[in-house]
């Protein structure tokens, strides 16, 4: 058996009374993508901020490469590996889009106690950074500030970004929201082709780019998961399809 | 476009031509002296709030504890400059580290708070010190010594100094700034979740720029003593602080150079009006509101809007 690259067991967070996470367990295997997907509220943006360490689930563990990393903070996460993007889009908005990748390149390469030379001179990191942008797509749009970037612009920097981490993981919540049909028929291209060389967990609303991408899809519904298998399984689960699939799918 | 050193030149062009210029007096150079060696602290202070966004309140306290470090030495018979300013500057980015490790764990209103009440900490401090004259303050009855010299005493030799070492904080504040360090600084001040996220703690770039700044606050320090020949609590005063504060913000956040004009701005527009009345305060107050609530980017944002 392959040794999972990401293993959640019995993951469960709550906000007082609500139980956004209950009794979570999925793994995602190295060059899987593990779509994660649910009706909105069901807490799957809960779950990857528990993943990534921005929340500290209640009960559960975390295993990440084989390693208990349910209590590590956010930084040494992201240092073992693990790239997450954001829903909400967190680009440096005062940063180039070089500079925003070129960052997130400068984070896995060398200390960063570095008074004197320019950063913006290092070749390496910009050339680094050159080539996650290209992946993306947002090559030509170096210079530009990413404050004056368009909103799907915005996602795919923020994919460039995980990218030039050079993750083992990508945690990628909703990569497809607010982008039009053409740069969502990009992204999609751009996540088959990497997902050879990430594990990938996915969450994300649009069910065309789920089926299409997805190795196994888990469905949370009130923080539970009540199926996990293939798209072939999921679309013929009869209890996803009442809970949340609907009978337009 | 200006050209993007036109108006730094500019400004330390201006003070290296002062006193060629008509002012050379005794009462001129002490007033540039002043604005310079508050352009350095305010430099140092700008690198914190514009670059790394820690807006602290407290940063005064650097200058009291440089300017404190030359009188407990000059009353224990030290005044050589090779001893006093090192252990001006070495005390004070001591304080700014141990106040630092604690401040930085805070964020936003809580950061400025906190920075505040550290100030007013080495302010009652000072004040306690009877030794030194409490209250009252002490008098220096001569500057630190240069090599042996009284080379500090000269003015002209001093406003050259102090306008080589604002030229040199600045140039370091640019570097550091555009270095991976300052990366990682500018890019926490924006989204410091995302820096996280990437793999860095904030925290320890936070405190070394903090540090570094509390380094310099001390120097600043020592120098105003030598400058006044007379050091008091008020030096400490939180008011102090808030001084510095206004004179970054004055001078405009976006770029370094930005603090010194500030600090001009600041020491002459407060000699200007209180030469035209003693209730100078009364015009001086609600000058600042206005700046604070129009004059977006600072002067800096006023010369550049123009160029
Ligand atoms: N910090 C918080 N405190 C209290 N409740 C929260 C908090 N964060 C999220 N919630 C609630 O937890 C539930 C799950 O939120 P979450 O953002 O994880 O859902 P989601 O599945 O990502 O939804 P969407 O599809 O809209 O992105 C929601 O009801 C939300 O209101
Ligand atoms: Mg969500």
């Amino acid at each position: 058996m392959v040794e999972p690259l990401l293993e959640l067991r019995g993951l469960t967070k709550a906000f007082g009374a609500l139980k956004v996470t209950q009794d979570v367990s999925l793994s995602v295997l190295p060059g899987e993508i593990h779509a994660v997907i649910g009706p909105n509220g069901a807490g799957k943006t809960t779950l990857v901020h528990q993943v990534s360490g921005t929340l500290a689930p209640d009960a559960g563990s975390i295993h990440f490469a084989g390693r208990d990393v349910t209590r590590l903070p956010l930084a040494r996460r992201a240092r073992l590996g693990l790239a997450r993007s954001f829903q909400i889009t967190a680009v440096l908005p005062g940063f180039s889009v070089l500079e925003n990748a070129a960052l997130a390149v400068q984070a896995r390469s060398g200390s960063s106690f570095r008074f004197w030379r320019a950063a913006a001179t290092e070749a390496a990191l910009n050339n680094a950074a050159l080539e996650a942008l290209a992946q993306v797509g947002l090559a030509n749009r170096a210079e530009t500030l990413a404050g004056d970037l368009s909103h799907g612009e915005r996602r795919q920097l923020e994919l460039a970004i995980a990218l030039a981490m050079q993750p083992r993981l990508l945690l990628l919540d909703e990569p497809l929201a607010g982008a039009g049909p053409e740069e969502t028929e990009r992204l999609v291209g751009i996540l088959a082709g990497l997902k050879a060389r990430y594990g990938i967990l996915l969450v994300e609303h649009d069910m065309a780019a789920v089926f299409a991408l997805a190795d196994r899809i888990s469905v949370l519904v009130y923080g539970q998961v009540i199926a996990t298998g293939t798209p072939a399984e999921i679309r013929a689960n009869a209890e996803v399809r009442a809970a949340y699939l609907g009978e337009d799918h | 476009m200006l050209h993007r050193y036109a108006v730094p030149l500019a400004i330390f062009g201006a003070l290296a031509l002062a006193p060629l210029l008509g002012f050379g007096a005794g009462h001129s150079l002490s007033l540039l002296a002043r604005a310079m060696i508050l352009g350095l602290g305010a430099l140092g202070l700008s690198v914190l709030v514009g670059g790394a966004g820690l807006v602290s309140l407290g940063h005064a306290a650097s200058f009291g504890i440089g300017a404190y470090a030359v009188v407990m030495l000059d009353a224990a018979g030290q005044t050589n400059a090779g001893v006093v300013f090192p252990v001006a500057v070495l005390a004070a980015a001591v304080f700014a580290l141990l106040t630092g490790a604690v401040a930085i764990r805070t964020a936003g209103v809580n950061f400025i708070m906190i920075t505040l009440a550290f100030g007013q900490m080495a302010f009652f401090t000072a004040a306690s010190l009877s030794a030194y004259g409490g209250d009252d303050g002490y008098t220096l009855y001569a500057r630190t010594r240069l090599f042996g010299t009284k080379l500090l005493e000269n003015r002209w030799f001093f406003h050259y100094l102090l306008l080589a070492l604002l030229v040199l904080a600045w140039a370091a504040g640019r570097r550091l700034l555009a270095s991976r360090f300052g990366r990682v600084l500018r890019a926490a001040r924006e989204n410091p979740l995302r820096v996280q996220a990437l793999g860095f703690s904030p925290y320890p770039y936070q405190l070394l720029a903090y540090t570094l700044a509390g380094a310099l606050g001390g120097l600043a320090g020592a120098l105003l003593a030598n400058a006044t020949e007379f050091v008091a609590p008020s030096f400490i005063a939180w008011q102090r602080s808030g001084d510095l504060l206004f004179m970054v913000i004055l001078g405009g956040l976006g770029q370094l150079h930005g603090a010194v004009l500030g600090a001009l701005a600041f020491v002459l527009l407060e000699e200007y009006l209180a030469e035209l009345t003693p209730h100078w305060r009364l015009i001086f107050g609600p000058l600042l509101v206005l700046v604070a609530l129009y004059l977006k980017g600072g002067l800096l944002g006023l010369v550049q809007r123009r160029g």
